[in-house]
This record gives structure tokens, sequence and C-alpha cells, in this order.
């Protein structure tokens, strides 16, 4: 199971959707299409038309830069970050 | 005793202004998490309050609270050109109640519907094949283009009719629910090139008054009015300080009476000489007159948007607009006498009104 942290913009949007959680999923997409099951419309907050990471979201699976595509290993870490921006 | 709310939009959240008397005022908010909103509705229809709300971060999506905004859901479910278009959707710019469908208009330019109350979305119209779609329809056009739809005018007694504002384009108009589109355009002023007769005009703002004939439009170049529904439209500038500006608003009583806000066309897009004046005729436009009484007239910097201003149906209407500095005034005599009801809000995108039993 992948430890997936995700970001505090996120949470208020998805009642008992917790900051910090445990998904099994090969990919960065299989892993948000996995809490888009439990939290529909999850995916649509994170993912763009293409499918794209939308431009202020960034993901990281061990500490690296990472794409929807990337693999996700048994015992990642996968941290999904709003940017830095906005004013 | 009825209570009339406003429901503002603003670059950080909806709040929402309540009075029992149009004098004292009580402020809520900020809802929708602080997004971006840049239109709110109160739909008389379902009792609910809609926000069209585009987050830097987490993307575009329409925000409804059935509870006068004391809790909101939102939903962007179905509100997408899909992964192969090459459209995407950057804003959700406007909405609208017709009928058994809430409209919302985006960018890049499209129409879509929902008809569960917000739940759902699905593409309505792109007004694919109209002149000027082949260049709004172009992904490479936006941004920076950013262009959209920017605004609808419905029609209270036929629910597949309404008009539709393409952003630097122009107005169309349905009367089969968004099958196929007339430009409504003629007699505009354009002080530029374009590439067709029937489009290229720059509409920031249209109005139907209570006779569905009698129409109103702030342009990018001049106010018009239309005694044909929008057939065809005739210039009404003359007296005015200037003919650009964004926020409108027609007598909800009176044909004759029209309200607008001129503000300065470059870059700045504040008021003339820094003093506050919303402008009003009693005559279509033959005449008018600046409504200054109790608006700041030193240093008053203000704009205001497209949707920042409206009426209320009060036997003596009420009306209301938000600067993009955050003020609310408010008149309830017909623009006669204003006061500030809210001072410190962000930026307002739009101000709508409802009168609640």
């Amino acid at each position: 199971m992948a430890d997936v942290r995700l970001p505090g913009t996120l949470t208020p949007l998805f009642p008992g959707l917790p900051r910090r959680l445990e998904v099994e999923a090969p990919t960065v997409l299989a892993a948000i299409d996995s809490l888009e099951q439990q939290w529909p419309g999850l995916r649509d907050r994170l993912v763009a038309e293409g499918p794209a990471l939308r431009s202020h979201i960034h993901a990281y699976v061990d500490g690296e830069r990472a794409g929807l595509e990337t693999p996700v290993a048994d015992r990642s870490r996968l941290d999904v970050i709003a940017a830095i921006s906005g004013g | 005793m009825s209570k009339t709310m406003l429901t503002v939009a603003t670059r950080k959240g909806t709040f929402i202004l309540e009075s029992d008397d149009r004098r004292d005022w009580k402020l809520r908010g900020p809802y929708c998490e602080g997004w971006p909103v840049y239109h709110a509705i109160y739909d008389a229809t379902t009792g609910e309050i809609y926000a069209a709300a585009a987050s830097e971060w987490h993307g575009s999506a329409v925000w409804r609270s059935g509870d006068l905004g004391e809790t909101w859901e939102m939903s962007s479910e179905g509100l997408s050109y899909g992964d192969e278009d090459g459209r995407k959707i950057s804003k959700v710019s406007t909405l609208a109640r017709a009928g058994d469908r809430l409209l919302v208009g985006v960018e890049a330019p499209g129409i879509f519907e929902s008809r569960d109350n917000g739940k759902n979305w699905s593409l309505l119209s792109t007004l694919s094949g109209q002149h000027g779609s082949e260049a709004w329809d172009d992904p490479a056009n936006q941004p920076p283009g950013h262009l959209g739809i920017s605004g609808f005018v419905t029609d209270p007694s036929d629910s597949d009719s309404f008009f539709a504002i393409v952003q630097g384009v122009g107005a169309f108009e349905t009367d089969d629910g968004g099958s196929s589109w007339t430009p409504r355009n003629k007699g505009l002023r354009r002080d530029w090139p374009a590439d067709y007769e029937d489009v290229g005009f720059c509409v920031h703002k249209l109005v139907r008054s209570s006779d569905p004939k009698r129409m109103y439009q702030q342009n990018h170049v001049g106010m018009h009015r239309s005694d044909d529904a929008g057939r065809s439209w005739t210039e009404i500038t003359e007296g005015l300080p200037g003919d650009f500006g964004f926020a409108a608003a027609v007598h909800p009583h009176d044909t004759e009476t029209f309200y607008v806000i001129p503000v300065d066309g470059g870059h700045g897009r504040t008021m003339h000489e820094g003093k506050a004046t919303v402008w009003r005729t009693r005559d279509a436009g033959s005449s008018w007159q600046p409504m200054r009484a109790g608006l700041p007239q030193d240093n008053a910097h203000l704009g205001v948007l497209r949707q920042g201003m409206t009426i209320d149906s009060h036997d003596t209407p009420g009306l209301y607009f938000g600067t993009s500095t955050g003020q609310v005034f408010a008149s309830a005599d017909e623009g006669d006498n204003w006061s500030e009801i809210a001072s410190y809000l962000p930026a307002i995108s739009s101000v709508d009104v409802a009168i609640l039993d």
C-alpha cells in the first residue's frame, strides 16, 4: 500500500477525506482513480483534460517529481501538492 | 415581511447580504472555500444559490446551496470537453436558469446544461458553425484570448429561447434550446476591422426589459437599445461621459428606464474622473442623468464588472453594484440616493438580488 498525502485545499471539498491515507495502485493516476471511487469528483480536482495533472498540482513519488503515469510501488510515498501560487 | 438578499461573487468566495428594509444589511460568508467565483445567482425556481467558480488549483465547478448559503456542495461532473477534444475549460463564467435547465457558460466558449440542478452537466452547444467559431474553437487561441461565454439572457415565457454572448464576437439567439443560433448584432457599432458582417462585436452586457421586445446592451463601444427583441440595435451613447462600460440594469417596471456605469475604456477601466456615478435614462436613452448622491466623488477609482450591477423588483426598485475593490453600494429609491453597505470584500465579480418571502 502506498502512503498518500493530499493537499489541505482538497479535504474541505470532500467530507471525511483525510490528508493522509493508504492506497494500492500501480501508478499515480490509478491512485487518484482509486480515491475517486470513494470520493466522487476528487479526480477532477486534480486531473485536467488530457488527462494531465492540473497545472498547479504537483505529484512526487518517493521525493521525485512524478506524472500521472509514474509507477507507485507497494511502499511508496505519494505526495500530492497544491503549488505555492495565488495571492 | 419580505427579505432582500444579495448574492455577491468575489475573487475569494461568495458572500450574502440580507436586509428586511433595504437600509440595514447583514453580511455572511465567505462561502465556496474562498474559490474565485465569477458569477453567483439565486434561482427562484429551486430556491438554490449557484456559484460558478474556478480554482487555480482545483479547476472549474459549480457550487450550489439549498439553504441560502449555510451549506454548500459543488460538482463538475460532465463539465468537460473531454480528453480528446483539445479544448479546455479554463473558467466557468456565467449562470442562468432556463426552464428545467441550469445553464453555465464556459471558456473556451461553450454552454453546458444541467437538468438536475447542478449535480451533473452535459455539453449543450459550442455554437459550432457560426461565423467566428473557427477562431474561438481553436485551442491555440486560448489562452491568451480568454474568449468565453460571458452572459445569457433568458426568456421567462419560453425556456427554449435565450441569448448567449460570445466574448469579443457578439450576441447569438436560439429559439430551439440551443440546437441552432442566429447572430443578433445588426446595427451595433464596431471600431475595428472584422471578417464578417454579422459577428466581430464586443458585447459586454445584454438585458431585457419587462417588454420582451425592448432590450438594452452595454457594448465595448457604446450603449445600444433594441425595440425588436435584439434583431436590430440603435446606439444611445450620447450624453454619457464615455462609450465603454460593463455593468447595466433595466428597470423592472418601466421599459424606458435603464442604468449603466461608464468606465474608462483604457487599461484603468475605472469610473470617469474618480467620481462614482451611475447613469440613468428615463426616456430609453434619449437623455442621461448622473446619479451620485451618497456615492464617493473624490478619488473613487472604482471598477464594476459586467455582472456587477443588479436591480430588484420591489415597487420602488433598489439598485446594487459591487466594485473591483470590494465595496457594495445600494440605492433603495431607483438610484436617487446611495449608501455603502459592504466595504472590505475581495474584488467583486457579480451581484445578484432576490426578494424572499
